[in-house]
């Protein structure tokens, strides 16, 4: 029989779980956890500078690999301070594990140094957290907590872990549980049989159909399945901001993405479809736009693993819950066995009209011969990165830029802030993915706005060699607050600039890195290639970028979903 | 509408903090509360009466059971189901009054649990509605303080709810 200590017993556990690499920050009621950490090597620390980054970095990866991010904090400020990393992992249901240091159990309700009511103040944000009462439980509770964040709807799971919980005179025997079960927990594992023939028979009778695809179809790694039956019918498909990727973006039946942001084209489409098959997708507001106007003509299919975001915001005509990838599969093989072909007419016709569409916007801005424009600079990097990196990014205009002329053919390369928002994300995100895809080229597209939330982890890259290239589009403005501030408050820019940016390149190099600063628009693409050329290094892309910008399209506050500004002076 | 829901809960510490938690994040309201251990000592049973739209109720039970921590539940409302409320009361009760509040609680076929030269404390259980009624016929003039249980149900015939 072997005993190990609670602390010996967490980060065996974690290696039992198959855990490589964790994020953290350690601290005085973590501390004999990191003892154990000191004691192997199979389990790989990477030291962060800030909690927040550990989340996020933990995020990447998850986003990146669909496999559950792990972060390891003490309590008190260790611990709220992955608060928002959490929260923007719960928005956009990214599997992650969560450990948290905590006072000595005798100490809890005393007000002691560090201590936080880290179960209170995570749970609003979390998909479920758990304490540790007893050392024996660790192997227990770490098993549910990757079973809880990995299965069903993925999401942060947060365990809190009094000190004297990992003492390491306390020793009980190691058993780590091969399987679990929640008798209150129990995820659909596929979709309910009648419901799927009903959805089949309305797809194929449609005459207007649109698929609308989200982050579940690449959270279910459903991509395939759905890439396969939307080929096969000839149908439309627009995507979310959160399931970019899921579907080939050059592929000639993808219309682009839909929402506040999203192209002409499929905003337009989905107004007038008569067939909406939205698949782990959520009817998000920055979708609908107002939904007492969505979509009148749409009848809706609606897919997804977790009922409650069924019929939430917008009804649904034929609820389906269950894992993406299954039904879609048994919708494949229904489609295939079935008579009925889809009304090769009335596709056609849809077809032209879409086309018309496309034809009349697309994906267009104005170009300059002075200044840079931020859409140049990311179809640039689209170019010569070949449509094949990781691009994380911060959150505002460069954001929906990067999404907007990046066209993505792969699912979980696109690795951004849907849900929250969280400017700050970016940075450490992309260091997660370089640290576990060493090879692969990985974009940080970023603000002078966002990047300096968490621009401490320049550190970090330094220290474990982390090369990934940051091209910062710099507007000397918060962008998106500013564009907000000329089309509603009267061109008032209240605190949406900065003053004192500090000289990006020197701080690049200040923390051992490589910086670059382009002005001139001739000078874009050789600097460019050459930061890309530095593979072994972290290299600062400050590019000045018009500052004027705006980004097109945009929803008409409180329209339906055709309702567009399309430039500063066009509105639909 | 207001509605009785019914849950199944695990009886752990923190369990009963996700569910408040879940209607004031949700912005769901919650009229009565109460909770209990079970028979079985590893469940509690929870019942909320609530009010909402259709697509609200249909929200806070999909809600509800998304929680880890919630085994099962019913919307009692759905169906034909008892409903009850203690009540707690204590009145006023000097000289003529005496005899005038002894005969309003029979009528309502309370019970006066404790009694002073003053003040009488009643006992009355029955749906919210009837405990409502009493205070009414009472007048609030007369009453010196009420608690009450918030509601408990549980649904009629065969059907019931456990694991």
């Amino acid at each position: 029989m072997e005993l190990l200590s609670g602390a010996d017993m967490l980060i065996r556990s974690l290696q039992d779980e198959g855990i490589e690499n964790i994020y953290g920050y350690p601290g005085g009621a973590a501390l004999h956890i990191y003892d154990a950490l000191f004691r192997q090597d199979t389990v790989k620390h990477i030291l962060v500078r800030h909690e927040q980054a550990a989340v996020h970095m933990a995020d990447g990866y998850a986003r990146a690999t669909g496999k559950a991010g792990t972060v390891l904090v003490t309590s008190g400020p260790g611990a709220t301070n992955t608060i928002t990393g959490i929260a923007t992992a719960f928005m956009d249901s990214i599997p992650m594990v969560v450990l948290c240091g905590q006072v000595a159990s005798t100490l809890i309700g005393e007000d002691a140094f560090q201590e936080t009511d880290m179960i209170g103040v995570s749970r609003p944000v979390v998909k479920h957290n758990l304490s540790v009462r007893h050392p024996s439980e660790i192997p227990e509770i770490i098993r549910k907590a990757y079973y809880i964040a990995t299965t069903g709807r993925p999401g942060p799971v947060v365990v809190d872990i009094p000190k004297d919980m990992t003492a390491p005179n306390d020793r009980y025997e190691y058993v780590f549980p091969k399987k679990t079960k929640l008798r209150s927990y129990n995820p659909a594992i596929r979709g309910h049989a009648g419901q799927i023939k009903k959805a089949v028979d309305m797809l194929l009778a449609a005459k207007r159909p649109i698929v609308y695809a989200g982050g579940g179809v690449i959270l279910g790694k459903a991509s395939g399945q759905l890439t396969e039956m939307v080929r096969g019918l000839g149908y439309p498909i627009t995507n979310t901001l959160m399931g970019i990727g899921c579907y080939p973006a050059s592929d000639k039946q993808h219309i682009g993405w839909l929402g506040m942001h999203g192209t002409y084209e499929a905003n337009m489409v989905m107004h007038n479809a008569d067939l909406i098959l939205a698949i782990g997708a959520r009817f998000d507001d920055r979708v609908t736009n107002a939904t007492e106007k969505f979509c009148p003509g749409a009848r809706i299919i609606h897919i997804d693993i977790d009922p409650a975001s069924i019929s939430k915001t917008i009804s649904a005509d034929v609820p389906i819950v269950g894992p993406v990838d299954s039904v879609l599969k048994e919708m494949q093989s229904l489609i295939k066995e079935s008579k009925v072909r889809p009304d090769a007419d009335a596709l056609a016709a849809w077809w032209k009209q879409i086309d018309e569409w496309r034809a009349f916007h697309g994906m267009r801005y104005e170009t300059s011969d002075d200044v840079i424009k931020p859409q140049e600079v990311v179809e640039m990097l689209h170019r010569l990165t070949n449509g094949d990196a990781y691009v994380t990014t911060d959150v505002g205009q460069h954001q929906m830029f990067a999404a907007q002329y990046y066209k993505f053919d792969k699912p979980n390369r696109w690795i951004s802030s849907g849900g929250l928002g969280t400017m700050g994300f970016g940075l450490p995100a992309a260091m997660g993915i370089k640290l576990n895809f060493p090879d692969e080229e990985v974009l940080c597209i970023t603000g002078e706005g966002s990047i300096q939330m968490n621009i401490q982890e320049l550190s970090t890259c330094k220290q474990y060699s982390l090369p990934v290239k940051i091209i910062n589009l710099n507007n000397q403005a918060l962008g998106m607050v500013k564009q907000w501030q000329d089309m509603n408050y009267g061109a008032r820019h209240s605190h949406s600039y900065m003053d004192s940016l500090p000289d990006f390149v020197k701080l690049a190099e200040a923390y051992g890195h490589e910086g670059i600063k382009i002005t001139r628009k001739e000078d874009l693409e050789p600097m460019l290639k050459k930061a890309l050329a530095m593979k072994d290094k972290l290299v600062f892309v400050d590019i000045y970028v018009d500052p004027s910008e705006h980004v097109y399209p945009m929803h008409v506050a409180r329209g339906s979903m055709k309702d567009m500004w399309l430039s500063k002076t066009e509105k639909v | 509408m207001r509605r009785i829901i019914s849950v199944l809960l695990e009886n752990e510490p923190g369990a009963l903090s996700r569910v408040v938690g879940l209607f004031s994040q949700r912005n769901y309201n919650i009229e009565t509360l109460t909770v209990a251990p079970t028979e079985d000592p590893t469940m509690s049973r929870l019942t909320v009466t609530t009010t909402g739209s259709e697509r609200v109720i249909e929200q806070i039970t999909k809600q509800l059971n998304k929680l880890i921590e919630v085994i099962k539940l019913v919307d009692l409302t759905e169906g034909a189901h008892i409903e009850r409320e203690l009540m707690l009361v204590k009145l006023k009760a000097t000289g003529s009054q005496r005899a005038e509040i002894k005969r309003t609680v029979d009528i309502f076929r309370g019970q006066i649990v404790d009694v002073t030269s003053s003040v009488y404390t009643v006992q009355l259980a029955g749906d919210s509605a009837k405990l409502d009624g009493f205070i009414q016929a009472i007048g609030a003039t007369g009453v010196l303080e009420v608690v009450r249980s918030g509601v408990s149900g549980i649904a009629r015939g065969e059907k019931v709810l456990s694991l």
